[in-house]
């Protein structure tokens, strides 16, 4: 790996949420990637920066870039999901209220990160956390 | 059609980004779910929403939307009119509710985001 950043996502944090996924769409413009693919990376990055704010207790996001791909890892301490076939399904979230007035909680936002990134694998155990890899081919 | 002309047909008024005035835009979404705009709009299209939180201006961004509307009069604070600012994003707000609006720039030939377009 040529580069590799990582930044913390605070649980509730809404005001600094999505800062993290800005940096990284910074970094990569100044990078030189192309624009397509920092747009499936940006969108992925906040979907993932937002689901930890929303739905964990705290985690990180990690970019790392090499000449051929991108790797986004966006991990957190807990608390983890019950049924991963379900939190994949398009329209399930078990998000509240606050969130939905917020714009968010459509349950769109796995699926979404499964289909911007060439390569999508989440892992979640009930009080350990979750953790997602999704790379992204550089041409 | 020109952002400008997106200006008068709306009666809008641009709270920052001038500059972007004589852009052209083709598409545009209504929209206040904001997954909906990461996961279907178009980039460089006008994004309309009835709701005002930093998300909404984060969400435009990572989306590549050129322009946010706010509608129904809904007005953004100085700290969000300063975020834009930053990213270098034009945005107005319009007095016009939503539906209207959307009707007005449809009727004006912009044109929405078909499911077939995504991604
Ligand atoms: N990091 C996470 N930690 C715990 N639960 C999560 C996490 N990410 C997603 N989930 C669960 O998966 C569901 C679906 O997530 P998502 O598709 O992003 O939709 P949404 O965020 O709109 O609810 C969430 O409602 C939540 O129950
Ligand atoms: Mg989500």
């Amino acid at each position: 790996m040529n580069y590799k950043v990582n930044f913390e996502v605070e649980k509730d944090d809404f005001e600094k949420a999505g800062e993290a996924s800005r940096k990284i769409k910074k970094t990569l413009k100044q990078l030189g990637v192309d624009n397509k693919t920092i747009r499936h990376i940006a969108i992925a990055g906040y979907e993932g920066e937002m689901n930890l704010a929303i739905h964990s207790d705290g985690g990180e996001i990690i970019l790392e870039v090499s000449s051929e791909k991108i790797n986004l890892t966006i991990q957190d301490v807990g608390p983890g999901i019950p049924d991963l076939d379900l939190a994949m399904t398009e329209g399930y979230s078990t998000a509240s209220d606050k969130v939905r007035e917020m714009g968010f909680g459509a349950g769109m936002g796995l699926p979404n990160m499964e289909k911007n990134a060439d390569f999508f694998e989440i892992h979640s155990k009930v009080g350990k956390g979750t953790k997602i890899q999704m790379s992204f081919n550089l041409k | 059609m020109k952002l400008n002309q997106v200006q008068r047909l709306l009666s809008a008024a641009v709270l920052t980004g001038e500059n972007h005035l004589e852009d052209e835009v083709h598409t545009a979404c209504g929209c206040d779910l904001m997954s909906d705009v990461l996961r279907f709009a178009k980039e460089d299209g006008i994004m309309l929403t009835g709701l005002v939180n930093k998300q909404v201006i984060n969400t435009a961004d990572m989306a590549n939307m050129h322009s946010i509307i706010f509608v129904r009069g809904k007005k953004p604070g100085q700290e969000l009119i300063d975020l834009a600012k930053d990213i270098d994003m034009l945005i107005m707000t319009t007095k016009t509710p939503m539906f209207e609006s959307c009707g007005i720039l449809y009727a004006n030939g912009l044109k929405g985001a078909k499911p077939k377009n995504e991604l």
